[in-house]
């Protein structure tokens, strides 16, 4: 079943037109990998969905209710999580209690602080750090363990490797595949499409914020993707 | 001339300071609001308070319980009636909706009260005067430990609620990243709503402090705002307990200004606070964003 | 439409209405001839008003510095004054070096205050004022809390005192105002934008953020300390508490946001709208307050570009060049710019 409908989705960032006429579906337990260039709308489309940002037209469907109007808070208790780009933990906030007060007002499920722990052992002696003082590694098992921790049937992971150390993100990868084996829902924004194609279902590649390419990751081949990533297609001028 | 007991005197003083200073570093700290209406919603506690006790007849102690309820409510439906759209405004506009707001308060008590200067003092019983003597020269006001008491309850309790409880810790998430607290679920609205009903509350509660150690009318407010800001920003913008610190040097300031000239007392406080200024500029125990 | 673009800052418009205001405050100057004894008192309290708004203006519409604490200068203009009469020196040359001598304390004070910003420098503007106001009720020789009066001017006619305040209130003004107009279409006033939308950007490209903000901080301390020296002329009876007042504040406030926050033309409308609220309801007296405001309140919330920001935004207006203009853009330049 559906879980995320996409229609028609417009988006500014200030002055800049950064997602244009964006559609697309997300069934349930598919994990897809956005891809694209800096500046292509990714981060702007996921915080589109997720409510942090307001859209100019289009809607966004999830699990059939029409939540375009519902605030970010909102759309968090019906099961919609972003990991922000950037993590962005509460610094002066542990670790525990960055995952506490996203459990606070979390639907039914199976997360807690515990399970979290469990799932990211690298975390079990920072509970009670400053989240400011993690690395970029730690600070990105927090905050996917933080979103988690709202019990989401959605999670938006945006930036998966940024500005992290390949065995940081060796060990992110690791629990990210427990969690899609386990059936989770993801859309995942990733720089590294080896990394992205590899664990991903379906393959979404933006351009200039439009869907330049779309296809499953099976089918798709890393020339395929690259060609559209940069807007070099065969019978088009770059950046008509 | 005493001071033992000036610098005593200061630093109970400092006491109603640090509760006077409590809301306004709590508004700041949460929504980085300067609430320039502060000084005035103080001076509206206290009125509350008096017309209760005056309807009433009972101690203005526990004509506090309705009149705390209540601006607790007055702050909560200013934050969703007209600071939320300031602050989306831009940022300049709460100082500017908070000014006016300040003059709106301060003459329509003028209309409703008259300039006539009151206090509940005498309401309060014995506490008001009494005092311990520790030796000849030295006397300790039972009404100014009393005071500083509640005012270290007050920090207290709110340390411990923004450490320990659910909404506490919803409103410490939402003062240092209000964008992501809303993505982990947290309605920052109500959680900015419920900071400025408490900053409110507490700042009528300090306002029947004021009426009860001294005198007050409806053109009361600015005094009262100007010395809770210089108690905030001597201890530290940010820091809860930093407004307990800024609140008792403002208060020995002013004794001790007192212990010189009566007249000096005031301008002391200024000196003092213009001096920590150009010193240190986030205070003494000023630094981080976050407030706790 | 291959038109090079051009970048212009007068327009047909903008000439036209800079030509009538000089024209205008031509005309302004036969008021004492022409017009009665009331209308001229009452002009200078407009010119007054006029000088502190756009003081208040070029202070936080143009450099993002919002002070409480203005009156500070007022006083010191009208204390500077009674001081120098008191030393023998004539009212009205007492008038301009007490006017100075407010812009020279600004400077030393800005050292102290800019180091600030936002709410800590609105509140640190106000408690210098009310050191200063404190310090003046302390000194008997000034008259202390009960106030003072400029008796020297009992050596005018009363017409003669209020034709020469009226002059020297239309001189102070357009000096004034033209003082600014030279600041803002000079380079100050294209970094002050700068600062005022990404003060670290503006840093990083060389703008000069202190000096910028000092010299504004300054000339804004001169412009309200030639207010508060031309109140004391205009109203002869002074006090502390009210001529360092917090509510010459609430009337700058009102007059800016009312009128256009960071528009040139903006504070001047604010100032007339001010001026004939007052005329019409001061005798109204706390409800008059309340509506004031209100009105800010309202102002800030539903209208924050004031009535002339409105106008400008709408229809593109501006009377006085202090910006700048492109004329030519190619349309297809036009269309991208749309997008992008």
């Amino acid at each position: 079943m559906t879980v995320l409908s996409i229609e028609g989705l417009d988006a500014r960032h200030g002055l800049l037109q950064a997602v244009r006429d964006v559609s697309f579906e997300v069934a349930e337990g598919e994990t897809i990998a956005l891809v694209g260039a800096n500046g292509a709308g990714k981060t702007t489309l996921l915080r589109t969905i997720a409510g942090a940002h307001g859209p100019a037209a289009g809607r966004v469907v999830f699990d059939g209710s029409d939540v375009t109007r519902l605030r970010a808070y909102q759309r968090v208790r019906a099961g919609i999580a972003l990991v922000p780009e950037g993590r962005r933990l509460f610094p002066e906030l542990t670790v525990e209690e960055n995952l506490l007060v996203a459990g606070a007002h979390a639907g039914p499920g199976p997360w807690s602080v515990s399970r979290v722990v469990e799932a990211f052992p690298l975390l079990e002696p920072l509970r009670k750090r400053r989240a400011a003082s993690l690395s970029g590694g730690e600070q990105q098992a927090t905050a996917i363990g933080r979103a988690l921790m709202t019990n989401p049937r959605l999670l938006l992971v945006d930036e998966v490797s940024l500005g992290l150390a390949p065995v940081a993100v060796d060990a992110v990868y690791r629990s990210l595949a427990t969690l899609i084996e386990s059936g989770a829902t993801i859309v995942l924004v990733e720089q590294d499409l080896a990394r992205g194609m590899a664990v991903a279902d379906r393959v979404i590649c933006m351009l200039e914020g439009r869907i330049v390419l779309a296809g499953a990751a099976d089918e798709l081949t890393r020339e395929e993707v690259t060609a559209a990533y940069f807007g070099l297609r065969s019978g088009q001028e770059a950046g008509a | 001339m005493s001071w033992a007991n000036a610098v005593d005197k200061g630093i109970l003083l400092g006491g109603f300071y640090a509760l006077l200073a409590c809301g306004l570093s709590l508004m700041f700290g949460v929504m980085r609001i300067i609430n320039l209406a502060h000084g005035d919603l103080a001076v509206l506690g206290a009125f509350l308070v008096w017309t209760v006790v005056d309807h009433t007849d009972v101690s203005p102690f526990l004509a506090m319980v309705p009149v705390l309820g209540l601006m607790y409510g007055v702050g909560y439906g200013l934050q969703r009636g007209l600071l939320e759209r300031s602050l989306r405004a831009g940022v300049l506009v709460p100082l500017l909706t908070t000014f006016g707001l300040a003059i709106v308060i301060q003459n329509l008590l003028l209309e409703i009260f008259s300039p006539d200067v009151r206090s509940l003092g005498g309401r309060a019983g014995a506490v008001t005067t009494a005092s311990w003597r520790i030796t000849g020269d030295l006397a300790i006001s039972e009404l100014g430990v009393l005071i500083l008491a509640v005012a270290i309850v007050v920090l207290g309790g709110l340390h411990l609620f923004l450490a320990h409880v659910p909404a506490g810790r919803a409103m410490r998430a939402t003062a240092q990243d209000v964008d992501t607290a809303e993505l982990v679920g947290i309605d920052s609205r109500a959680v900015y709503a419920r900071a400025a009903g408490i900053a409110v509350a507490v700042a009528a509660l300090a306002g029947a402090f004021l009426a009860i150690r001294a005198s007050f009318d409806p053109s009361s407010g600015p005094t009262q705002l100007i010395f809770a800001f210089e108690a905030v920003v001597i201890g530290g913008f940010g820091s809860l307990w930093g407004t307990l610190v800024g609140g008792m040097v403002l208060g020995v300031s002013q004794t001790i200004g007192a212990e010189i000239d009566p007249q000096y007392s005031v301008l002391a406080g200024h000196l003092v606070f213009l001096s920590v200024l150009a010193v240190r500029g986030r205070g003494i125990l000023g630094a981080r964003e976050a407030i706790a | 439409m291959t038109d090079r673009p051009v970048v212009q800052r007068w327009t047909g418009l903008s000439r036209g209405s800079t030509g009538g205001a000089v024209v205008l405050l031509a005309a302004l100057a036969f008021v004492p001839i022409v017009l009665s004894a009331n209308s001229t008192q009452k002009l200078t309290s407009l010119f007054v008003l006029v000088i502190l708004a756009a003081m208040w203006n070029a202070l936080a519409g143009y450099g993002g510095l919002v002070s409480v604490g203005q009156q500070a200068y007022i006083g010191l203009g009208a204390y500077g004054t009674i001081y120098l009469a008191n030393h023998n020196v004539a009212p009205y040359p007492a008038l301009l070096l007490a006017t100075v001598f407010a812009g020279a304390v600004g400077l030393p004070v800005s050292y102290l205050v800019l180091r600030m910003r936002g709410g800590q420098f609105a509140i640190a503007t106000w408690v210098v004022a009310e050191v200063f106001a404190i310090m003046v009720s302390l000194d008997k020789s000034l008259g202390a809390g009960t106030g003072t009066s400029l008796i020297e001017l009992n050596r005018y006619t009363p017409d003669e005192r209020r034709a020469y305040t009226y002059w020297l209130a239309l001189g102070a003004m357009t000096f004034l105002l033209a003082l600014l107009f030279v600041l803002l279409r000079s380079r100050l006033g294209a970094s002050l934008q700068a600062i005022r939308d990404d003060e670290e950007a503006a840093a990083s490209v060389g703008v000069r953020v202190m000096a910028g903000k000092r010299i504004l901080y300054v000339v804004a301390a001169l412009g309200c300390g030639a207010a508060g020296a031309i109140t004391l002329s205009n109203t002869l009876f002074i006090q502390p508490g009210s001529i360092f007042g917090i509510q010459w504040t609430a009337y700058m406030i009102f007059m800016v946001l009312v009128g256009g926050l960071g528009t040139f033309e903006g504070p001047i409308l604010g100032a007339i709208i001010l001026f004939l609220v007052q005329d019409w309801f001061a005798d109204r007296g706390v409800w008059y307050l309340v509506g004031l405001g209100l009105t800010a309140i309202l102002f800030a919330l539903l209208l924050p570009r004031g009535l002339w920001g409105a106008l400008e935004e709408r229809f593109s207006l501006r009377l006085l060049p202090v910006g700048y203009r492109v004329r030519g853009l190619p349309s297809r330049a036009r269309a991208a710019e749309g997008d992008a």
